[in-house]
């Protein structure tokens, strides 16, 4: 045992023995310690270096508003972790934890530099000083602020971790396993109501399980006496779910919580066995009880961020909780009662400690109680200065001024190695405001109170404002009565004996005989920012907290401020000389502590991470050595490489292959939706920019879709397969948000229309085959059908059967060849594609991919929505006006077509590229220019689809170009990096303007 | 994450819906006899006010219906939903 572990305790077993690593070397600590505790058994303080200045950083608390031991832990595994508090990793066997922000080592730091030469950081010094030269960012700042900001390393290979997510639903859900949270969750248990109660910590109890002082007992036992007994009692409930170590993360509206879950976080790293490191919990409740407790604030005077200097109930802690004695040369630092808990603590253990106290005088009972058992204090007293290094060895103190502005009298110099600090408490109120509650601001002891907001959400403790003891036992047990309806309850007579506080004393930025500019006083201290930074700020004109905030940095490291806002908010209110109150305060977003990404994306990791669809012709595919690409969660086939085929060989084969024989392609993943009803015909009339009325039962028809501004919203050929019933087929990645606009005007515009929608993209698996041989193909899969141009024209459809199964096909054509589409049943997808492919041999069949398709389309001039289309092109700009009915008095988007803008005839409009060497290939994205001598150089459009054309053996685009309509013949710049490529403007289609092709 | 009570469903999670903004704007039944600046009034202006707003929801991942809700934008209460067509409750 080390001389530092003073007192045995139950929490923590002082016969088991674990060891670990901190910085590079070995200690000892024991089961039930944190990481905090057991290297303060060790005497080790300094755990780190400060974010800006370097200066040397200690352990300054015991939970999640730690600011400065941050750790990076289990370094050099795939289990490594940046930004972790040692004062919330329970300790384990093994466990290898490194102090952040540091280098060479904690105790050599060359960026400590930064510590002379401090005057120069001032705040908004980032972004002051790295303004200029520009060339100097990505080579000089950018690496000097990243090298010496130091903020842990990620790790670099994926989480071998799996995580989890957990919806749940409650009656109520209790938040904090103190004293207030465990009465709630007793009443509301009792009372029938499924409860569940999470903690953060790993037992229940909050502050109170470790208070054994005579002053304050509850049924005239030790309140952490009377309270273990509670604990046990609330076990045997039923209806109670206990959750610890799980911390609420975020609070959202209508009582909906997530909360994170440590399974194994605790566990040495060789027994975590590969199951669930941590579970995000999704909770729905009806009601909300808050009960977080506060959290002690620090004081803010000259050399406050020594190694040794810590807050007075975390110095407590460490004592009654973890058996570790911080110092054995303590002087505590208070403007309260609760540090004298502290004192009297110490004490009782034969420790030495004396209190510098800034109020006049106070003759509470605690307070009698320690100057009982002669602890020395200093009244009305403040500290000037702190020295040591490396810790803390000494302080200086002197009077305070009457009106406690000044310091007057001589100073003292006290020797210390341990200097515990409290400046009150600030009740936690981050849940209740995430909630979108509000705060009153309660002066008598300048804090932040929630204000109810509804009948669903209470707080109630110590985060609710009440700090005594029978406040807080009394208040809880009334409220939740209230809360949910209970006329009595077992704590109704409980009684609670405790040292009320009798006198207050607040002063923000205590005084010094030292000149403000030369004092280092600290208010945050993980980012460095000193009351000279905000006082800066003020001076340079900027008055919001939220604008202080950002300027000075404060409070926006990863303790979100939990130490440092108030004192931000109050020093602000006393230089302008405003009300504290008036102020505001920043708003707290969640999470209330850093959660990891594995908990918030759960199993969506891998292949789970979107939903992956595949046709029922997939596995074909894959067998035929397909490669995939991604269109919307479909894995479409993209070329299939013959041997070591690159690919761009591959489509060039595809390609030629399509036109000189016959090609196959996996159509299925357009979007198909079937439309019945009276009103069928009419609904297409007004949803396509073109006529359906006349189209024949068994005939097909492209149809342009538009936004109601006006713009191209997604296109597809239409069957009519009865008088009342068609087919719409929509492209791949459009389909769900078609279904979605059409039956939004079916509900909300035309409820009147008799029609009926139903997605059967899943429905039907697609084999679409093209190519001047596709007629034999087809002749010789269905060997009774006539597929002569009269029996079964372009644009039609007709039934058929292959095997007794029923099948559409559709003699329709995005390639500009002669092309057939057969639909079948899903299940039979695969067996129709295989007898396409065995029955084509003859006529060397070739499957090809979305490229090949993408290549000849581009040959014929067909357009692709959101590719040659980006929602600012109408019918008009793309030279489609032939589709679009000039007879029909409405649709979708007609009259957008004739707005101001829409009529300029200088729009970027749709036209085909050669390049001046045929050889060349443009860039999809590409811009373009026509003169490149006048500067600025105007951009005039750019390049949308571009591809070597094997049938036409040279280089071919499509491009938008501002009055590109006008443009024919005429000759523009592609300018690259390097070169500028000449090119000229064409038509936009380039094979086949006769159509010769389809009928071939 | 509100809770949403569907008029078709009954109270749901938020993730099911999806939300088509301002309520109670009719696509002019004459597109072609307004004026550009009319037809932008439709197009284009929405209120977008801080408090009780008239919305649009759609119930997407369940009934697929469209629904309107009368929401205080100020702090995500939903004083009332009702079906397409039915009038809006007077506040
Ligand atoms: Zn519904």
């Amino acid at each position: 045992m080390t001389k530092f572990r003073v007192n045995k305790t139950k929490h923590v077993d002082q016969t088991k023995t674990v060891s670990f690593n901190f910085d590079g070397k070995s200690y000892h600590g024991f089961d039930g310690d944190t990481l905090a505790s057991a290297l303060l058994s060790n005497g080790v303080h300094l755990v780190g270096r400060s974010f800006k200045y370097h200066r040397p950083r200690g352990i300054m608390s015991c939970g999640s508003e730690e600011p400065n031991a941050i750790c990076q832990i289990n370094e050099d595994t795939d289990l490594t972790e940046p930004n972790v508090r040692a004062t919330e990793i329970e300790l384990y066997e093994g466990l290898k934890a490194s102090s952040q922000n540091c280098w060479p080592s904690v105790n050599f730091d060359i960026g400590g530099i930064n510590n002379f030469i401090s005057p120069f950081i001032p705040a908004g010094f980032y972004y002051k000083t790295f303004m200029w030269p520009k060339s100097f960012w990505k080579k000089i700042y950018e690496p000097l602020i990243r090298w010496s900001a130091g903020l842990g390393k990620s790790p670099t290979k994926p989480d071998p971790e799996l995580y989890d997510h957990k919806h749940v639903h409650c009656d109520v859900l209790i938040i904090g396993g103190g004293i207030s949270g465990i009465i709630a969750s007793k009443i509301a248990a009792k009372n029938n109501l499924r409860t569940i109660l999470i903690e953060d910590k790993n037992i229940l109890g909050g502050s109170t399980i470790f208070q054994k002082n005579e002053n304050y007992k509850i049924n005239n036992k030790y309140s952490s006496e009377w309270l273990d007994e509670e604990i046990v009692e609330l076990q045997k409930l039923d209806n109670l779910t206990i959750k610890t170590r799980t911390s609420l993360a975020a609070y959202h509206s209508y009582n909906y919580l997530l909360a994170k879950e440590n399974i194994s976080d605790h566990l040495p790293l060789d027994k975590r066995n590969g199951d669930i490191r941590q579970r995000l919990w999704k909770i729905r409740a009806d009601k909300v009880l808050v009960a977080t407790g506060a959290i002690e604030r620090p004081l803010v005077f000259n050399n406050n961020d020594r190694p040794g200097i810590m807050l007075a109930n975390s110095v407590k802690k460490y004592l009654d909780f973890y058996g570790v004695s911080c110092g054995f040369n303590n002087v505590i630092f208070t403007n309260n009662d609760s540090a004298y808990e502290t004192a009297v603590s110490l004490k009782e253990k034969g420790i030495s400690v004396e209190i510098i106290d800034i109020r006049k005088k106070s003759n509470s009972k605690i307070v009698k109680n320690a100057e009982k058992l002669g602890v020395k204090i200093y009244w009305n007293s403040t500290i000037v200065n702190t020295f040591g290094h490396r810790k803390i060895n000494s302080i200086e103190i002197m009077n305070l001024s009457e009106d406690g502005s000044n310091v007057v009298g001589d100073k003292n110099r006290i020797n210390c190695d341990c200097l515990a600090v409290s400046g009150g408490w600030t009740p936690m109120v981050h849940m209740h405001t995430q909630s979108g509650g509000k705060l009153d601001f309660r002066e008598n002891d300048q804090t932040f109170i929630p204000t109810e907001i509804d009948e669903n959400h209470i707080n109630v403790g110590s985060c609710n404002g009440d700090f005594e003891l029978e406040e807080i036992i009394n208040n809880t047990n009334k409220k939740v009565k209230n809360f949910l309806k209970v006329s009595e309850t077992e704590f109704d007579n409980t009684s609670v004996l405790n040292s009320k506080e009798l006198d207050k004393r607040n002063i923000w930025l205590l005084p010094n005989y030292i000149s403000e500019g030369k004092c280092k006083s600290f208010i945050d201290f993980q980012n460095d920012s000193t009351v000279k930074d905000i006082k800066l700020a003020l001076r340079e004109g900027f008055k919001s907290i939220e604008h202080v905030k950002r300027y000075t940095t404060t409070g926006m490291a990863t303790d979100q401020g939990k130490l440092s806002n108030m004192h931000a908010l109050g020093i602000i209110a006393d230089t302008v000389g405003v009300k504290m109150g008036t102020l505001g305060t920043t708003t707290f977003r969640p999470p209330f502590t850093p959660l990891t990404f594995g908990s918030i994306v759960g199993r969506s990791v891998g292949k789970f991470f979107d939903i992956i669809r595949k046709t029922s012709i997939h596995e074909w595919h894959s067998q035929n050595n397909a490669k995939f690409e991604n269109v919307g969660q479909w894995k479409r086939p993209w070329y299939y490489p013959i041997n070591d085929e690159g690919l761009h060989d591959a489509v060039q084969r595809e390609s030629k292959a399509a036109r000189d024989s016959a090609g196959i392609l996996d159509a299925s993943t357009l979007g198909k939706i079937d439309i019945q009803g009276t009103d069928a015909s009419e609904f297409l009339n007004r949803v396509y920019t073109n006529a359906w009325s006349k189209l024949g039962i068994g005939k097909c028809r492209y149809g342009l879709m538009l936004n109601e501004d006006g713009m191209v919203y997604d296109d597809g050929v239409t069957t009519r397969l009865g008088e009342n019933h068609y087919l719409m087929t929509t492209t791949t990645g459009g389909a769900a948000n078609v279904l979605s606009k059409l039956e939004d005007y079916l509900q909300t515009e035309w409820p009147e229309l008799d029609v009926y929608l139903t997605s059967v993209t899943d429905h039907y698996s697609t084999a679409s085959i093209c190519g001047p041989n596709s007629k034999k193909i087809l002749t010789k899969i269905f060997p009774d059908k006539d597929f002569s141009d009269e029996a079964f024209p372009h644009m039609s459809y007709q039934n058929a059967k292959i095997d007794e199964i029923n099948c559409r096909i559709m003699r329709i054509s995005f390639t500009g060849e002669l092309s057939y589409e057969i639909n079948i049943e899903s299940k039979y997808g695969k067996s129709l594609w295989e007898k396409c492919i065995e029955v084509g041999k003859e006529f060397k069949i070739t499957p090809y991919g979305t490229e090949t398709m993408h290549l000849l389309r581009a040959e014929k001039g067909f357009i692709i929505v959101g590719q040659d289309t980006d929602g600012t092109m109408t019918p008009i700009d793309l030279q489609m006006d032939w589709i679009v009915s000039k007879k029909k008095y409405d649709f979708i988007g007609k009259r957008s077509l004739y707005r101001s803008d829409t009529i300029r005839e200088d729009r970027k409009q749709l036209v085909g590229l050669l390049t001046d060497d045929p050889n060349e290939v443009l860039e999809e994205g590409a811009q373009i220019v026509s003169d490149v001598n006048k500067k600025p150089i105007e951009m005039i459009g750019h390049v949308t689809s571009s591809y070597f054309s094997p049938n036409l053996n040279k280089s071919i685009a499509l491009a938008v170009v501002k009055s590109g309509k006008k443009m024919n013949g005429q000759k523009l710049i592609v300018p690259m990096e390097n070169k500028n490529i000449n090119v000229t403007v064409s038509d936009s289609v380039f094979l086949d303007k006769e159509n010769k092709r389809i009928y071939a | 994450m509100f809770l949403i009570n569907c008029p078709y469903c009954g109270e749901r999670d938020q993730s099911e819906f999806s939300c088509g903004g301002e309520a109670h704007i009719v696509r002019p039944k004459q597109p072609t006899e307004l004026s550009d600046n009319q037809w932008a009034e439709y197009l284009f202006m929405r209120k977008n006010i801080k408090g009780v707003q008239f919305e649009r929801w759609n119930h997407a991942h369940g009934c697929r219906k469209w629904f309107n809700m009368v929401r205080d934008t100020s702090n995500d209460k939903i004083h009332a939903v009702y079906k397409m067509g039915e009038k809006p409750p007077v506040e």
